[in-house]
């Protein structure tokens, strides 16, 4: 796993969230991302999980408090900046979010196509990625006749195709068997070690002994709470060996 | 012209063209407009020809009841006619010319001459601009000789009929901005319907970095193409119209009809009409998206 040290890439300060004029679905949420760390964010369904995690992927502004992502301002970042921040950030969606009449091959090449890049860029970083998600016989498969568990690891390789330097995934191997979800946070794994920050949302309490140097955030009715100690603001990086 | 290229990311809305309704409504739009443009382009084409015909025309009248005394002065009004500065012709309307012209109206033949006083006409050309002055002069001038001699601009006559062509010009550009502005609604009720379609594709490639740019751009150049063949529809239905309408009038074979044909920069406009459509069309499109954009996340 990366070092902890430079500049961190996300930071929560008081943030609070509420939808409407319903009560805090978040409430006092502190803590600090630092790059190439691999965090699990854990909490029974309806803790608040998927909403920090569109906190974090600018789906949503929060109620309250101050989010800086990349150092900036996630309240006060311009509108024509977001995609900017957005394309840093790889988003593993719970309901996988896959355009429906596109093909798998499509899907995962529209961050990169977006992103301006030309065909020949994108032919082989997406043939490989689906190939390792093990989806090269289902590249031309639309979503509709894919399985649950193709679904999400179609989502999966859209989400890292671009090697963000944050990446976000929902309950990624919700959908898939255990042989896969093992598979998949090997991948996880491997792009954490090439420096991207990873959070996983999972209330799935085996999968957080399968990443030994994983961090651990947990939300409790939208109270976050910090079983590994180190999410304290404002931020003071350790490094692992010291945890 | 870049947008005419389909960006990669061009189909994350499905590219559905020719099967909805706004290409058909557009076709609607575009030929009624090229209609009505070609009704008012040809009145102020009607409305040239006439200026141009009557410009620096006179028409002395010598309204006197008396055959004798009427011939005796339209002879001595001619006379001084050419003599005074500033005419360059004249000439008297013959009464088998003048009869022609109201035989439509009373009656013809001799039942004209003998039952109704027709006036003696007098028709010449002047040079320079005529004004009210100008005319009050020559009738003074005129009326030393023949006491019944009254004298009128040509244009005068017609001035209420320019009026009315006028009005009708206006109410075809009108109906032109309305049509435009019916159109405009079209393409933005089918874009919004087409957002709320596709609201959560449109909000996932939002979270992969897309910008609103890029999904403006998608819904630009889809209706643009639709815009596009809705527009040649319109535009090849209009002008088939225009050509049944204009074969119908020339076969009237009546002068001031005629020169209400349509020249060659007339037709350049009505083939615009189609290309200023797509463009009104790509623009609402455009802001309609960006629009609705910023209220999504």
């Amino acid at each position: 796993m990366a070092s902890q040290s430079g500049e961190e890439i996300v930071q929560f300060h008081n943030v609070g969230l509420r939808y409407g004029a319903e009560r805090e679905v978040l409430s006092d949420i502190s803590f600090t991302l630092f790059p190439g760390s691999f965090y699990f964010l854990t909490g029974a369904s309806g803790a608040g999980k998927s909403s920090l995690l569109k906190l974090l992927y600018l789906a949503q502004r929060q109620s309250r408090g101050s989010i800086r992502l990349f150092g900036r301002d996630a309240i006060t970042v311009h509108r024509r900046k977001l995609p900017e921040l957005r394309r840093r950030v790889g988003v593993v969606f719970q309901d996988f979010r896959l355009v429906p009449h596109l093909s798998a091959f499509d899907n995962v090449a529209l961050p990169l196509r977006v992103a301006g890049a030309s065909e020949s860029e994108i032919e082989k970083p997406v043939r490989d990625m689906l190939e390792w998600v093990d989806l090269a016989d289902r590249m031309h498969a639309r979503p509709a006749t894919l399985s649950g568990g193709e679904q999400q690891r179609v989502g999966i390789a859209r989400a890292v195709i671009g090697r963000p330097e944050l990446l976000v995934a929902d309950e990624p191997t919700g959908n898939v068997d255990p042989e896969m979800a093992v598979k998949l946070l090997r991948l996880f794994e491997a792009l954490n070690r090439l420096g991207t920050t990873v959070v996983v949302a999972t209330h799935d309490i085996h999968l957080l002994k399968k990443v030994p140097d994983s961090l651990i955030m947990r939300l409790d009715k939208g109270k976050l709470s910090d079983p590994t100690g180190v999410l304290r603001y404002p931020p003071r990086p350790k490094p692992l060996s010291a945890r | 012209m870049s947008w005419l290229r389909a960006p990669s990311y061009a189909d994350v809305v499905p590219q559905v063209r020719l099967a909805g309704p706004m290409p058909w409504v557009i076709a609607i739009m575009v030929a009624l407009t090229v209609i009505a443009m070609a009704a008012g382009l040809s009145l102020r084409n009607t409305a040239r020809v006439a200026t141009a015909d009557l410009a620096g025309g006179v028409t002395v009248q010598i309204v006197e009841a008396s055959p004798e005394k009427r011939a005796a002065q339209s002879r001595a009004a001619l006379a001084a006619l050419r003599t005074m500065p500033g005419f360059v012709s004249a000439r008297a309307v013959p009464d088998d010319e003048i009869s022609a012209l109201i035989e439509p109206w009373i009656a013809s033949g001799n039942d004209t001459a003998e039952g109704i006083p027709v006036p003696a006409l007098i028709d010449a050309r002047v040079e320079g601009a005529i004004t009210a002055e100008r005319l009050t002069e020559w009738q003074q001038r005129l009326r030393k000789v023949a006491p019944a001699a009254r004298v009128d601009a040509q244009a005068q006559w017609l001035k209420p009929v320019f009026a009315a062509i006028q009005s009708l010009q206006w109410l075809a550009l009108a109906l032109a901005l309305l049509l435009a502005l019916a159109m405009a609604a079209a393409v933005l009720l089918a874009v919004r319907t087409g957002l709320g379609a596709h609201r959560t594709t449109i909000e996932t490639v939002h979270m992969l970095g897309g910008t609103d740019g890029q999904i403006a751009g998608v819904f630009q150049r889809t209706t643009a193409i639709d815009a596009a063949a809705g527009g040649a529809v319109g535009l090849a239905l209009g002008l088939l119209i225009i050509l049944a309408l204009g074969r119908q009038f020339a076969s009237l074979g009546a002068g001031f009809v005629d020169g209400g044909a349509l020249g060659l920069t007339d037709w350049i406009v009505l083939a615009l009409v189609p290309v200023a459509g797509v463009l009104l069309a790509m623009v609402t499109a455009r802001f309609t998206v960006l629009r609705a954009l910023t209220k999504m996340s």
